[in-house]
Order: structure tokens, then sequence, then C-alpha cells
């Protein structure tokens, strides 16, 4: 027998037991928030992701061109009824198609992710009564997919930029991400406190959509802000949306100069929405599986 | 040495409702009852609050490298343990400490999704067993051919058969590499041939030296695969040590009696001169193949029946009827007195295979112009669990049947 048999190498040793793992079950206290676990869950974020993807554009026969088709035709509908029968105009040169997808393109990502994010604890039920992950994964990897919708109507949108010979500004580019960082949490926000109340009150699932379709009268996508009266419209930016598109229309449209102290009234809103929503999903996480 | 498990005075309380249709509550009902009682602790109206230890100060240790096996009849609370173990619901009160890597299977393939096909599930389905992508990426191969569907991996899982389907859930579940595993009678599942690999395979798992917890209504499985078992009774520890001798005394000891009081039920049809007030049904052993049934009727008028027509049905879980047991067929009838009545139906030869069983109860006048006075449907449940039929040593393969029956094979090809 070789010695290296009996007498394993101090090192390798070492290296096949690691450092013991020791979990201690007992009932929760207070807020159980683990960033390092979360890290630790990253592959499942991802291949929950990867399933939204693969399953949305499974059997499709147009794919992704879904994605750009819908919201095309939405703001042909926009242009026909908003700008030519309600004449709603855009403000300055831009056209009004351009003008409204501006805001229509980040407002469908809230929308799609507000919806997927409230309903992905009850989506995958299924590993939820079976499986412990941080259930925070649910919500947030929900929106990836709607990201990825996102994606391709962005590119509608430099179609449509390319066919109306605009040139975006640089500020809007500049603005792009975080401005879709700032859609993200706003609606993830909602999402978190919509999904955890979704668990014990199914209720919710008739409440997102309405609330959803009739928050876009609240958000200036298919009306320019100047539309309300200059000494009201703050009130309009306590929607995080209003920000959101207000900043891409002056920097992309070259639509005047960007409202920073108005963005910074809906960037404090998301704040309040997404520490909401957070703290309430928290609180609730231990319960789902008994409730759900 | 300390044990790789341990679990000191583990509890769990559930609050039942009474007459709600689910769990999960309409937020109308709960914002109604805030307003009006916005300084009372929140209760729902028109329900009646219990609390129900699934789980009673439950200790034990489990040492390194071994089997336990943890047996009862349902609603023992073993599956509360089992969601505890594996973090899916939080105790109320108690500990356990789990020294090690730990994976839990409730069940197989968890996370399945049908659209996607047989290589893209055993990913999605090692992420969630945790497992990263490198090492299925590694046991890749190895977990196909365990599977035996290697011809159809590219195929969407929602053709399969679903044989197939469980085989390659199995497949990945039985190339995880934890230290502990918790497993839910996962092994009920796939035809007997799968099944003996799957023990095979679980075998040598635990000769690897890990530690498995393995919860079962499966007397014979718990007996081949654990050392050591507990019994759970009502949340209770009632019985553990030796594998052999707890399942043993489990299916001596398993004449329990499950009482159901029928007062309390809304749903039921009939003039309600007469009702059902508790049916009690007491399992004489544990495969059920005799059932005494104990009725109590209650009289609400101040007349006497002389001759009152009882019967009960049993009824799968599809809701077809798999037996009638009526009185009048063999000439009795029920004499109802002036308050409570009590009445004991016995059955023999009952040849039902494992799955829920439902008794829907009956009460009659035996005249021309019958009037029905009581009739409630699934008063009573029985769960009737696997087991060895035959007495040979192995389940017997029943899938699709309704009953079993006795018979016997001969070779009489020498008498021709």
């Amino acid at each position: 027998m070789k010695l290296e048999e009996i007498l394993p190498p101090a090192r390798k040793r070492e290296k096949m037991a690691p450092k013991p793992v020791e979990l201690v079950i007992k009932p929760g206290g207070a807020l159980r928030f683990n960033p390092r676990e979360l890290w630790q869950y990253r592959e499942l974020f991802y291949f929950f992701a990867w399933r939204d993807i693969k399953v949305r554009y499974k059997q499709t026969a147009l794919g992704v061109v879904w994605a750009m088709f819908a919201p095309l035709v939405t703001v042909v509908i926009f242009t026909i009824f908003f700008n030519r029968v309600a004449h709603i105009k855009s403000p300055g040169i831009i056209p009004y198609a351009v003008f409204s997808y501006t805001g229509l393109l980040f407002w469908n990502f809230f929308a799609a992710a507000v919806s997927s994010t409230s309903g992905s604890l009850v989506a995958n039920q299924g590993v939820i009564t079976k499986i412990y992950f941080p259930r925070l994964i649910a919500p947030f990897s929900a929106t990836i997919v709607n990201l990825a919708d996102f994606v391709f109507a962005f590119v509608l949108y430099a179609a449509l930029l390319l066919y109306y010979r605009v040139t975006p500004g640089l500020a809007g580019v500049v603005m792009l991400l975080p401005m879709l960082a700032l859609t993200f949490f706003a609606a993830t926000g909602m999402g978190l406190f919509f999904g955890a109340l979704n668990v014990r009150y199914r209720d919710v699932r008739f409440v997102v959509p309405f609330l959803v379709s009739s928050l876009i009268y609240l958000t200036p996508v298919i009306y320019p802000v100047s539309l309300v009266p200059e000494r009201y419209q703050w009130l309009l930016y306590l929607n995080p949306m209003t920000g959101v598109i207000q900043t891409m229309r002056a920097g992309t449209l070259h639509q005047g100069a960007i409202p920073w102290s108005m963005l910074l009234i809906s960037v404090a809103s998301t704040v309040c929405m997404l520490v909401l929503g957070l703290f309430y999903f928290l609180r609730q996480e231990r319960s789902f599986a008994d409730y759900i | 040495m300390t044990p790789i498990i341990e679990i000191n005075g583990l509890s769990k309380a559930y609050v039942i409702s009474h007459q709600r249709e689910a769990a999960y509550g309409s937020l109308r009902d709960d914002i109604v009852n805030l307003l009006r009682r916005p300084f009372q602790p929140h209760i729902t109206q028109g329900a009646r609050r219990e609390t129900v230890w699934a789980l009673d100060d439950v200790s034990f240790d489990v040492q390194q490298g071994e089997i336990l096996g943890i047996i009862g009849s349902n609603g023992s609370g073993k599956s509360t343990l089992l969601k505890i173990l594996s973090r899916i619901t939080d105790p109320t009160k108690g500990s356990a400490i789990l020294r090690g890597r730990t994976t839990s299977l409730l069940e197989v393939g968890t996370g399945f999704h049908p659209e996607l096909t047989g290589r893209e599930n055993i990913f999605l389905n090692g992420a969630i067993l945790g497992m990263g992508k490198k090492e299925v990426d590694q046991k890749f191969d190895t977990i196909v051919e365990f599977s035996g569907v290697s011809r159809y991996i590219d195929t969407p899982v929602k053709y399969y058969s679903s044989g197939m389907y469980v085989r390659l859930a199995f497949a990945v579940a039985a190339h995880l590499e934890p230290e502990i595993l918790i497993i839910d009678e996962v092994l009920a599942v796939g035809d007997a041939e799968f099944q003996r690999s799957s023990l095979g395979k679980m075998n040598s798992v635990a000769r690897e030296g890990r530690t498995v917890v393995f919860v079962s209504h499966n007397m014979q499985s718990v007996r081949d695969l654990c050392k050591t078992a507990l019994q759970l009774d009502h949340g209770v520890i009632v019985n553990s040590g030796d594998a052999t001798e707890v399942t043993d005394s489990y299916l001596g000891t398993t004449e329990s009696r499950h009482r159901t009081p029928l007062n309390e039920r809304r749903d039921r049809e009939g003039s309600g001169r007469l009702t059902f007030s508790e049916i009690v049904v007491n399992d004489t052993n544990l495969d059920l193949r005799e059932l005494s049934i104990d009725l109590s009727i209650h009289n609400h008028t101040s007349e006497v029946f002389d001759d009152v027509l009882v019967s009960v049905v049993i009824e799968d879980n599809t809701g077809r009827s798999i037996t009638n047991i009526v009185g009048q067929n063999i000439g009795y009838a029920q004499k109802v007195g002036l308050t409570e009545s009590r009445l004991r139906i016995s059955i023999a030869n009952m040849h039902l295979v494992p799955g829920t069983y439902y008794l829907n109860v009956f009460l009659s006048s035996d005249t021309m112009n019958s009037e029905i006075f009581d009739w409630v449907k699934h008063a009573a449940q029985i769960v009737i669990p696997e087991y060895d039929y035959h007495g040979t040593g192995r389940l017997p393969i029943m899938k699709g049947a309704t009953f079993y029956s006795d018979f016997k094979f001969e070779d009489v090809s020498s008498l021709a």
C-alpha cells in the first residue's frame, strides 16, 4: 500500500472536508434578509429566468416578432385616436408616434414587470411548497423575461427614430440605463408587495391588471405633462414612470432640459415603494408555503 | 460524537379556520373585519378558529451515516416534520440543527416544465435541487444513462410517458451528493423494476456515509432501507428504535379510530328529521381489509322510526362509487328511538387498492314514497396505504387497478 493512501497530505484532506456547514432551523424572529445567501442562489435565479424566456417563445411561429408587433400596433392606435381624432399634440416638432412610443416603451416594461412579479410566487407554487430557496429569487427572475421584451421593443424604437429621422440626444443615451433601472425598481417594489399579498388573498389577481391598465392614464404616455397645470405637475411625478418618461423625452427627443428636481420626486417615491414592498415581502416570506 | 442532525422540542401549530373553502381568504373579509373591530385581534367572521399542533415537542438526534425511517399514519406530523427540516415552513417552537449540506426531496421532478426538453429540465431541476451548472455538466451523461431515456432527451417532457418522466426526474435526484438527504415517499412511483434500481441507488448512497431521513408509508421499504425508525402519532414520537421492531409494532397497533362529528356539516341534503351526528371509522388492521363503521343517528322529532334505511357508498377520488353497503340488501332495518341511536356496520373482504376513498352516508325511510332524511357526501375519508397484499415481501403492481384479488398460478402444461 502506498504511503499517501494511508496518510493523505494535509492540504488534500483540507480540500476534501470543507468547512462544516451548520444550519439552525428555528422560529423566525425578525426579517430574514441575507444578501450572501441570495448570491449563493444566483444560478437558480439565472435558471428561472432562462426557463421563462425559453417557455415564452416555444411553440410560437413568429417568436420574438411578437415582442415588437404588440407595441407597434399600440402606437399606431394611439396615433390614430389620440393624435388624429382627439388632437393631442406632442410638444415641438417631434412626430406623435415617436413621442408616445418613448413613453410606451418604458410603460410596457413597467406594466409587464408589475404583473409578472406579482404573479411570480403563485406561478412558482409547485417549487415553493417543495423546495427551499430565498423567495426573492422568484419575483426578481420573473422580470428578466420582460427585460428581454424591452430589448426587442427597443429595436423597434431605434427603427422608429431612424424612420422619422430623429437624432437622439446624448443625454438620452446616457440616461437610458439609469431610467431602465428606475423602472425596474419601481415595478419590483410594487410587484413584491402585490406578489406577497397575492399568496394570502387571491383578489390581487384581479386588482393588479385593473390597476396597471388604469395607471397608464396617470402617466404621461399618451399626453404631454404640459397638459396638466404647472403647479400640479409635481403630483404626477409621484408616479415614478412620469420621471422616467419625461427624462427620456427630454434627453432623447430634445424636449427641453431634464427635469432634475422633478426626477428626484420620482426617485424618492420609487425608493419608498421598493422599501415598502421589500419589507412586506420579507415579513410574509416565511409563511408563503403555509398559505399558498 | 456530535449528532449530524439535532432536533430539540420542535413544534408547529397551524391555525385552522372552519367553514372556509381554502386557507387563503378574501381580502374583503379581512378588511370588513378590520373596520368592524379595529382594536380587537383579527378574527375572520363566520369561522371558528382552532389551533392544531401538527408537531408537538419532538426531539431526536440522527448520527452521521444513519438512515432513519419516519413512519406514522396520515396526519401524524410526518410531512410537517419534513417541511420544517426542508425549510419550507418555519417551526413555531424549538429548533433543528443540521450539520452538513442538506438536500430534501419532497417529490421527484420539482420544477419540471412540460414545455422544456429532457435536457433542459435536467439543468433546471438540478439548479432547483442545489446542483450548480458545472456539477450537472459533469454528471449529465451518467444522469441520462441512469434514466434510460437518452433517445428522447431533446423532446419536450410533455410528450413523455409518466414512467419516462419519473425516471428522468429520479435520475437527477439520485445524482445529488449532499451530506444529509431528506426524502419523502418519492419511491412510491415508477414500476417495480425502477423502484428496485432506485432503492439500490439509495442503499449505495447510504454506504457512502451519507445521512438519510426517509419518510414513508411503505413499511417494506422502511425495513429494507433503514436501520432505525421512529413513529409519529398526532405530532408526538410514540416509538423509536430498530426499524424492524418499530414497523412491526406499527403494523400491529394501527387499529385506530377516526372520529368525525357531522353535526357541523351544512352541505347535506334531506328533510333533516333524522340526521347523522357522528361517523367513526375503525380500521381493524393497516391494510383495511376489514373495516367497521360506527354511525350515530340523531332524532330531531318526537316520534320513533321503526324501519330506517341506512346506506354507505364508498367512492374513490374520481367520484366513482366502488361499493354500496345498504342495510336493505341484507334485510336490515334500523330502529331509531327518541334521541340518539347507534349502529355498527362491519365490512369484511375489502380488497381496495391503495388510495383515498370517501364514505357517503344516506338515511331514508323504507317506504314507497321514501323520504330522504339525511345525505352527507364525503362524511369520512379512508386512506389505504400501499401494502404487501400477497404476503410475498414485495409490493404488488396494481397500476390502474381497482381491487386486489386472491389468485394462484399453476403450470399445467404437463396435464395436456
